[in-house]
């Protein structure tokens, strides 16, 4: 038995979450116009040792485990947090993969979409384009997974050297299309044995799981205390069994998202992003978690009304955030095909077993 | 704040590998034997008293029960295994899952030491059946509204009344019973209550068949006449039988059978599709199988709390909730996606067989063992809605 998230076990995550409630406090950050709250924020959490902490000491990081680290990103995804804390943990990681030291900036990884490939030629330049990249913009550097011909190889390339294109996700968070045509990374190194591009897909996929889980705890919680608050036709409108079965969906939509997204990410702490395993468990989660964000967000905004309709209530900050987090790392679409593929290759006798092996 | 949910990412342990082969081997002998056939959809519903008591010499039934009255001291979790193992393989497990499940945990919770003594070993030997008196005509899902009546006589009760919806009546032994021994009272309506063994052999019991739109006969009406019960078959608290029922739930709620009642459905569309299905068909099935994991992932999660010792009744009820809707969707999703297979394609005789029954199933599986209404309005209590 193990506990990733079980709350109140682990000494990183409450690091985290004190940090994230006095500096992140979404209220707060929501009536903020500019990003002012950004900078000590990051100071915080850099000094806590949480961006780097999947990366080892002797090469720049904290050398937490990976079980510490989901747990931090629980509780990130709890606060909706806004700044490439699960991007950076993602590029120390990358990095470190191929032994790489990790700078102790912002970063940010890619490529995030399955059907993008970066390629590094002969001469050592990189050239391809990756859409979608979550806080490019803000990321000083980028963890890069290349192909030299059929050759995986992970590289640090500066962000200033690469081209980026505007653009924000459905939560107005920089998400942004990078170039890296003609771009020189400073470091570089081959991955390891079996790492491919699916690999930092499934790492990804775990990453944004467990965030989406996160969202959607903070999303039950705040919907239950809004129902038993709000009157309407003189009761608070949680008493009225229409709106006690939504929000008895909604918790069912988080339990899945839990068990699912701690499962996976055990997995991957246990024995990394190789096997079958891997793929059931980072694939089922990013695919189930992306269904309980839809199915979540619709309900909690129902619950709301009106008022969780407006900009000035923090409801968006969660919904949208998750809706948004489903297009990263493979969107349940394409991971369902993946998955029903193996599935269907291995056939019906070996499908139970499958399942029953986890 | 809202109760926190909790589902940690709990593995079987060790010890179940080994039980799992062995569990398996003995299914795959039993089929090919002819006991029942893994692609029978009909064959799971069947009743087997040589199949039970070849299970119970398995020890494979009152798992987790004390030695002294015939169990194996085993833990949840590996009972966890044989149960989906069963499930699964689409094995008739009937006469003996009601018994092993709830009603023999009732009995070692609130019998005479005498009582358990003697039926306890005869369940684990896969010789007796249960039937769950709960439903009556006027009460279903109200259970507390239950009026068939015990009233006390001589050296035991009297029972007249009725209930209705009883799974396995004609086939049972024994009877636990939900029987009205005082009015409830203005404060707690769910008092006067009180749960009782009966057997099932007593005169005065007469079993009337009510026939399901599958065309099978499971459902009964037993109805009671002067039937005598003895003291020592009342279980537990006389008009207190609403406190014994929580407890039990998650357990009742949260298992494998909750979700895998139509899984041969999914096989049959493996098989169907064969190794490299369309597009369509893939990411059908690959949602299919996220959604099947994720549940069994929160079903072993609640598995592992019982085990610790835990009460999640909440977790519990999600699990079934989720589960059973899960399982009543699947053979309308499996419809879809084999809807443009060829007809002459591998399979596809046997799948259309199994999807007729799936379907024809379906609607009960939100019922049975508490309704989708009841399980959320259970969760809403949790979560501190009411």
């Amino acid at each position: 038995m193990s506990l990733v998230a079980g709350e109140g076990s682990n000494i990183v995550a409450e690091a985290a979450e004190r940090i994230l409630a006095d500096l992140a406090d979404p209220q707060s950050i929501n009536q903020t116009a500019n990003g002012a709250w950004k900078a000590p924020l990051w100071d915080a959490l850099s000094n806590a040792g949480l961006p780097l902490a999947w990366v080892p000491e002797n090469l720049g990081g904290s050398g937490a485990g990976l079980a510490d680290g989901f747990a931090v990103l629980g509780v990130a995804g709890r606060f909706a947090l806004a700044v490439p804390l699960a991007e950076t943990l993602a590029a120390g990681w990358l990095l470190a993969r191929a032994g790489l030291e990790a700078p102790a900036t912002p970063m940010t990884v890619a490529p995030v979409r399955p059907h993008d490939r970066i390629t590094l030629d002969a001469g050592g330049t990189l050239s391809g384009r990756a859409i979608g990249i979550p806080f490019a913009r803000e990321a000083q550097q980028i963890a890069v997974l290349a192909y030299r011909g059929s050759e995986p190889i992970i590289a640090l390339v500066e962000t200033k050297d690469c081209r980026l294109a505007d653009g924000r996700n459905l939560a107005g968070d920089e998400t942004n299309v990078v170039t890296f045509d003609g771009v020189r990374p400073p470091r570089s190194g081959s991955a390891p044995r079996h790492f491919e591009q699916r690999s930092l897909l499934l790492m990804g996929s775990a990453i944004r799981s467990v965030e989406t889980a996160g969202a959607l705890e903070t999303v039950l919680s705040l919907s239950v205390a809004y129902a038993n608050e709000r009157v309407a036709f003189e009761r608070p409108i949680g008493k009225f069994q229409a709106v006690q079965q939504n929000l008895a969906r909604l918790a069912g939509e988080v339990a899945a998202a839990l068990a699912v997204s701690s499962s996976a990410a055990d997995t991957l702490a246990q024995a990394g992003v190789a096997d079958d395993a891997a793929l059931l468990e980072a694939a089922s989660a990013k695919i189930r978690t992306a269904e309980a964000a839809a199915e979540g967000s619709a309900i909690a905004h129902q619950v709301f009304g009106a008022i969780g309709f407006t900009k000035e209530h923090i409801l968006h900050r969660f919904t949208l955030r998750m809706l948004s987090w489903r297009d990263d790392f493979g969107n349940e679409s394409y991971w369902a095909a993946e998955l029903g593929r193996h599935v269907a290759r291995r056939g019906a006798d070996d499908f139970w077993p499958l399942v029953a092996s986890r | 704040m809202t109760a926190h949910l909790q589902f940690d990412p709990i593995r079987l342990p060790p010890e179940c590998d080994a039980l799992r082969t062995e569990v398996r081997a003995f299914l795959a002998e039993e089929s090919a034997a002819g006991t029942f056939d893994p692609h029978q959809a009909k064959d799971g519903d069947a009743h087997s008293r040589a199949f039970s008591r070849r299970v119970g010499a398995k020890g494979w039934i009152g798992m987790t029960w004390p030695r002294r009255y015939g169990g194996h001291e085993r833990t949840y979790l590996e009972r966890y295994v044989v149960t989906e193992e069963f499930r699964v393989a689409n094995a008739p497990v009937r006469v003996h899952f009601v018994a092993d499940r709830q009603s023999g945990p009732i009995l070692l919770k609130y019998a005479p030491e005498h009582v358990k003594q003697d039926i306890l070993p005869r369940i684990c030997s896969g010789e007796l059946c249960f039937v769950i008196g709960m439903s009556e005509p006027g009460s279903g899902s109200d259970l507390f509204a239950a009026k068939t009546k015990a009233t006390k006589t001589e050296g035991g009760w009297r029972i007249n009344g009725s209930k209705i919806w009883t799974s396995n009546a004609h086939h049972a032994d024994y009877m636990l019973g939900l029987f009205r021994t005082s009015p409830p009272t203005k404060e707690n309506r769910r008092h006067g209550l009180t749960q009782f063994l009966v057997d099932m052999k007593t005169p005065g019991i007469a079993v009337n068949p009510i026939y399901q739109m599958t065309g099978l006969h499971d459902f009964n009406e037993v109805v009671f006449e002067d039937a005598f019960v003895p003291d020592d078959h009342v279980m537990g608290e006389i008009d207190g039988a609403w406190k014994q029922a929580t407890s039990e739930l998650a357990y009742e709620r949260s298992g494998p059978e909750r979700f895998l009642e139509t899984f041969y459905v999914l096989l049959g569309l493996i098989r169907a599709l064969g190794p490299e299905p369309d597009l369509r068909s893939a990411e059908g099935l690959g949602r299919l199988v996220a959604q099947l994991h994720t549940l069994r992932r929160m079903s072993v999660s609640v598995a592992g709390m019982l085990h610790a010792g835990k009460e999640p009744v909440v977790e519990g009820s999600i699990v079934k909730d989720l589960g059973t809707i899960w399982e009543q969707k699947l053979p309308g999703r499996v419809r879809d996606l084999a809807a443009f297979l060829e007809p002459e394609a591998m399979n596809r005789a046997t799948l259309a067989q199994q999807l007729a029954f799936a379907t024809v199933i379906a609607p009960k599986l939100t019922i049975q063992g508490g309704t989708t209404e009841i399980l959320r309005g259970i969760i809403a209590r949790g979560l501190g809605l009411r």
